[in-house]
């Protein structure tokens, strides 16, 4: 159980890594892209505008911490 | 669908295969040196053969997968190592993270390395095996990471694995010629250029996976670079005022 609890960790910080905020951020842009391409709106600008603002924030609240 | 040009492909194959193994190569010297030569290499080869099995058996899986849904999970896969990559980047180039000195990691590896226990498997000294085998397969996987999703998502899986086996022959000259960590390495400077890049192309790929058009199509893709390489230059910026400012307030509320 603890080496499947290990596995699973691992994999989490592999992927997610030590900011679960920026996964999400990133999966709701791409959700909300991808709705508005179904409205019928070419919303190529959502997922570049959310990535400025993931970073940014990332960036500032870490200078901050 | 617009295509990457191979020149984008290999160049973050390399820089990202580049700045993972000059780590690693760290790690192999200092067991290497310390504990024995056969036991490091042969862990450091053990894990060149796991990866490359990595490679050799998603590398193709993933290609059965349409690639609207294939660009959408490896689009939002990128983002999100690259937003990471490049915060940590951009908080050393701007002085409020220590830089990687290899030398320091070095003399640290080679004491931990120094002070492992002594025991002998399949006659290696297996406490020198394990060490360069999760050194090289840690290190490595990042790289097998961004070779199997920028080769699928290209269907040039040939030329990312071309890219990250140049820079590792690279750096591997450089270790035997040097015996020493490559410590003159640009290291920050080429995880902000992996960092960029990857942040760049999970912005385009994972647009287009969503079903959206770029406007342009493939000339977006300069634009996302730009624009990603703008901003994070700018925040590097804006933390060296604020930490400029705060280093004078401080000398200021000392005195």
């Amino acid at each position: 159980m603890n080496r499947l609890r290990a596995f699973g960790a691992f994999w989490y910080d592999f992927v997610v890594g030590d900011e679960w905020s920026v996964a999400v951020g990133v999966l709701a842009a791409f959700a909300g892209a991808a709705a508005l391409v179904r409205l019928g709106v070419n919303a190529w600008w959502l997922v570049p505008a959310a990535a400025a603002g993931l970073l940014a924030v990332s960036v500032l609240r870490a200078a901050r911490s | 669908m617009a295509e990457v040009t191979p020149f984008f492909l290999f160049s973050a194959a390399f820089l990202a295969s580049a700045v993972e193994m000059v780590e690693a190569l760290t790690i192999i010297l200092a067991v290497g040196v310390t504990r024995g030569w056969r036991s490091s290499l042969t862990g450091a080869a053990s894990a060149s053969v796991a990866l490359a099995a990595i490679v050799g058996v998603f590398g193709p899986a993933l290609t059965l997968i349409p690639l609207d849904v294939l660009r959408l999970v490896v689009g939002g896969l990128l983002l999100v190592f690259g937003v990471q990559w490049l915060r940590k980047a951009i908080l050393r180039a701007s002085g409020l993270k220590a830089l990687h000195d290899e030398d320091a990691i070095f003399e640290q590896e080679r004491r931990e390395a120094a002070a492992g226990p002594s025991e002998e498997r399949l006659g290696l000294d297996w406490y020198a095996f394990t060490l360069a085998f999760k050194g090289v397969f840690l290190e490595g996987l990042e790289v097998a990471f961004i070779v199997i999703t920028f080769g699928t998502s290209q269907g040039r899986l040939g030329l990312a694995v071309v890219g990250a086996v140049a820079a590792f022959v690279l750096v591997a000259v450089v270790g035997v010629a040097v015996h020493r960590p490559p410590s003159r390495v640009p290291e920050n400077t080429l995880k902000f250029g992996v960092g960029v890049m990857l942040t760049t192309f999970g912005t385009f790929w994972g647009t287009e996976g969503t079903g959206a058009k770029w406007p342009g199509g493939e000339a977006s893709l300069l634009g996302v670079l730009v624009g990603v390489l703008a901003l994070s230059l700018g925040l590097v910026a804006v933390l060296r005022r604020l930490e400029g400012r705060s280093e004078v307030e401080a000398v200021q509320v000392a005195a």
